[in-house]
């Protein structure tokens, strides 16, 4: 095990006083020796201080489902970059710097994430003011046949704005730079101060599709500051919740893979069973995409013996009309042809860039929140991790498929067997200067929240890390060599979300 | 005279309804109920009342892409005839014009495009120009084939010739022929699985790509000058494929409508069931359907 770390658990609060502070050298070298030893970088950001900026790095370890912990207060306004050992952190890194005018030393790219104003600055260090989304410097090859093309951040589609930048050599793409953050809305600022109703509501829209994602991993922050026991049938029905929220995004995710190829039966029939798995999501919550379902302490709406057998039977009808609709996908031989060997990303490159959730599973990347660090239901029901080999758009399609199937027969299990019991426990103060820590599975991945509370209880940090703030990077190293035809489909693979990454 | 009415009538109004019963084969596929069958002349009616946005850049090329387009493509309308007729226009070598009409509206739909200087039409115009000169010998080895089958380089006495015993004859090599055809029309008129004539997503288009800066009445033109020249194509293939004349002239006319019916639903059948091709394989098919035709020659010259 790595020395220097403060270990703890998924789902749990620590003193912030227990964490290691370490000098910037010892930090560095740390980090290092953890990456080397199979630790992975979860989230790595600054929290303002009174002269200093102190940056905080979370570690997660596979086997003992570890978690780890340190710091180093960054003081000057430079500080050394880590990405040529650990290209990971190449976007958190950004971010700081964004975020705190700290500039990261022998930074190959320090280029903005977000265009947001800075959270704080260093004494002696005027703030500086963000330029216009989208106006910064950007990579270009030079060459006779070389042509730029540069698509967004208004798109053909009714989807969100980004704005991406292609070199190509003809149909070759040779390099791909997506530059967002048209969607700041700096939520990371909203909740900060004392937890309420409204934090809730901005938790639960960081990225819409993710709801019950993001406002799980919200109520455990709070529950873990709080101590609150969360019931076994509120577990249990966020668990349903979760893996509903799951189901409907890859079928939908599915349909559209099918419609970019021009595949129209598949396309169309998983757009309506995309539908019927909202539904029932509006049956547990009344929303169907999860709203206030999940409360800090339990959920808010009780699932009677009644509800559970009527979803039990829409489950096994949607799991048929499903399997129909997919089947018709991997029996086409030119759906197959047009899939396979498409956007592919190395498992070398998803370990690199530090890849999560479906993406990184489809490139042979065995992690999965839900079995590495358990949390809620899933401590005491175990889901099989599905990976492929490949890490092309038919592996990432594949992965989904095969998630279906794992979580409509979770559900199915869950609803028979739903404990009684309350479903709700009444939370309390927080806890005053900790930090808490919550990982959760969404269905694009890991969704990582962490607090930091101040003398009084309040949140004084609060930070967000969306599963595509790690995956972008996987899109644009996917296109790298490809065809730029194949960009929609390659898109479509990885699905990630703009406000999540913008937040 | 009587013939020419019917084939005017029937070459200007019938091209949008192909698209829509493609699409309603498509809808029907994909389990849903679909746009009526009129629904492009609801579009084409719709365009024409709209005004016009044109980009500052542009010149008079721009506005001339359309026009010339839908001119050159009526014009090659006059020259194919519509089952076992006479074209209102027929002379030794037609055939040739026939094709070049169709590169004539090509050269200036590219033109048009990379005038607007966008990135992305001038990636749709250097792709529609690759495929096509991929198409064209396809197309050129099957007209040779009739050619040699009929002895005349005239489309109407070249395509009235292919009869039953015609089919009985040389069988194997019209079957080469069809096939490789049928490749060239779906690739002519960016059909999956080639190009998706549905999609929004700009970076995957081969012809609406080039077309994305058109709006209003251009447009319209560029909709139906792209109906007609599946029609037309569409044409060429029945007049092989169906061998059959009854001798009268109105029960002539219902099965040569019917059979592009028939060809519609067929277009429609093959988009639901195949997935578009990855942009690199197009070359490949195009040459494959360049070498069935060429053997169909083979077949013929031996």
């Amino acid at each position: 095990m790595t020395p220097g770390l403060l270990f703890t658990q998924n789902g749990s609060a620590v003193s912030r006083e227990e964490i290691p502070e370490h000098s910037g050298e010892r930090f560095c070298e740390t980090l290092i020796s953890a990456i080397d030893g199979g630790w992975r970088v979860v989230s790595y950001f600054g929290a303002a201080e009174a002269d200093a900026v102190r940056l905080y790095c979370i570690l997660s370890f596979k086997t003992h489902a570890a978690l780890g912990i340190m710091s180093t207060a960054v003081t000057g306004n430079s500080f050394p970059s880590l990405v040529e050992a650990v290209p990971q952190l190449h976007l958190f890194e950004r971010e700081i710097a964004e975020q705190f005018g700290i500039s990261f030393e022998g930074h190959p790219w320090l280029k903005p994430v977000r265009f947001e104003t800075q959270l704080a600055s260093l004494p002696a260090v005027p703030p500086k003011a963000p330029e216009k989304a989208g106006i910064m410097d950007f990579y270009r090859v030079a060459g006779d046949e070389v042509h730029e093309v540069a698509v967004g951040p208004v798109h053909a589609g009714i989807i969100e704005p980004g704005h991406f930048r292609f070199q190509c050599f003809g149909e070759e793409v040779m390099h791909l730079e997506i530059s967002l953050g048209y969607q700041h809305r700096a939520v990371e600022r909203m909740v900060l101060g004392r937890p309420g109703l409204r934090t809730l509501k901005c938790m639960e829209a960081v990225a819409g599709d993710t709801t019950i994602g993001h406002g799980t991993a919200y109520a455990m922050v709070v529950e873990a500051l709080c101590g609150a026991r969360v019931p076994a049938k509120a577990e249990a029905i966020r668990g349903i919740a979760l893996e509903l929220e799951r189901l409907a995004n890859h079928t939908g995710d599915l349909g559209a893979i099918a419609g970019d190829v021009g595949y129209l039966p598949t396309a169309s029939f998983c757009g309506r069973i995309r539908g019927d798995f909202l539904n029932m999501s509006a049956e547990l919550c009344g929303s169907r995409f999860g709203r206030g379902l999940v409360t800090p302490g339990g959920v808010q709406f009780d699932v009677g013996r009644e509800l559970a057998d009527k979803l039990r039977k829409r489950i096994d009808v949607a799991r048929r009309e499903v399997t129909n609709a997919v089947e018709l996908l991997w029996d086409s031989p030119s759906v197959m042809g047009r899939l396979e060997g498409t956007g592919v990303v190395s498992e070398k490159d998803a370990l690199d860039l530090g890849l999560v959730g479906p993406a990184a599973r489809a490139s042979g990347l065995n992690r999965d929140i839900r079995r590495d660090h358990p949390f809620g239901i899933y401590n005491v029901t175990q889901l099989p991790v599905e990976t492929a080999k490949g890490g092309d758009v038919y592996a990432r399609t594949l992965v989904r498929w095969l998630e279906i199937e794992k979580s409509l027969h979770f559900i199915e299990e869950q609803l028979a067997q739903l404990p009684g019991g309350s479903i709700v426990s009444p939370a309390a103060q927080l806890g005053e200067n900790r930090m808490a820590l919550a990982l959760v599975e969404g269905w694009r991945g890991e969704v990582c929240h962490v607090a930091l509370t101040d003398g009084s209880g309040q949140f004084q940090r609060y930070k967000i890390t969306d599963p595509s703030f790690h995956n972008w990077s996987g899109l644009a190293m996917a296109l790298r060599g490809g065809q730029i035809s194949d960009f929609p489909l390659c898109n479509k693979s990885f699905n990630l979300s703009y406000c999540g990454f913008d937040l | 005279m009587i013939d020419t009415l019917f084939h005017m009538v029937l070459v200007l109004a019938m091209p949008p309804l192909l698209l829509g019963v493609i699409g309603k084969t498509k809808a029907a596929f994909a389990g849903r109920v679909g746009a009526p069958f009129l629904q492009p002349y609801y579009d084409l009616s719709r365009l024409m009342r709209k005004g016009v946005v044109i980009s500052d850049t542009t010149t008079w090329i721009f506005k001339a892409g359309p026009a010339v387009t839908l001119a050159a493509t009526l014009f090659a309308a006059l020259l194919v005839p519509l089952g076992k007729h006479a074209a209102p226009v027929s002379f030794e070598g037609d055939m040739i014009l026939f094709a070049y009409l169709f590169a004539l509206g090509r050269f200036f739909t590219t033109v048009a495009a990379l005038d607007t200087g966008s990135s992305f039409e001038g990636m749709g115009a250097a792709r529609e120009v690759t495929f096509s000169c991929l198409a064209e010998p396809a197309l050129f080895f099957a007209l040779i084939t009739l050619t040699r089958l009929s002895g005349t380089m005239s489309l109407t006495p070249m395509l009235n010739h292919v009869t039953s015993p015609v089919w009985v004859a040389a069988g194997a090599s019209l079957i080469l022929l069809l096939a490789g055809l049928f490749v060239v029309l779906l690739a002519e008129n960016c059909r999956i699985p080639f190009d998706d004539p549905n999609t929004h997503l700009e970076l995957t288009m081969i012809h609406e790509v080039m077309v994305l800066d058109h709006s209003g009445p251009y447009f319209g033109c560029i909709l139906y000058g792209a109906a007609l020249k599946l029609y037309l194509l569409g044409a060429l293939f029945v007049n092989i494929a169906v061998p059959f004349a009854s001798g009268n002239a109105f029960v002539d006319w219902a099965l040569f409508a019917l059979s592009m019916l028939v060809l519609a639903v067929a277009i429609g059948v093959v988009e639901s069931v195949m997935a578009r091709l990855r942009l690199i394989r197009v070359p490949q098919l195009l040459v494959a359907a360049m070498i069935l035709t060429a053997f169909s020659l083979v077949l013929v010259v031996r």
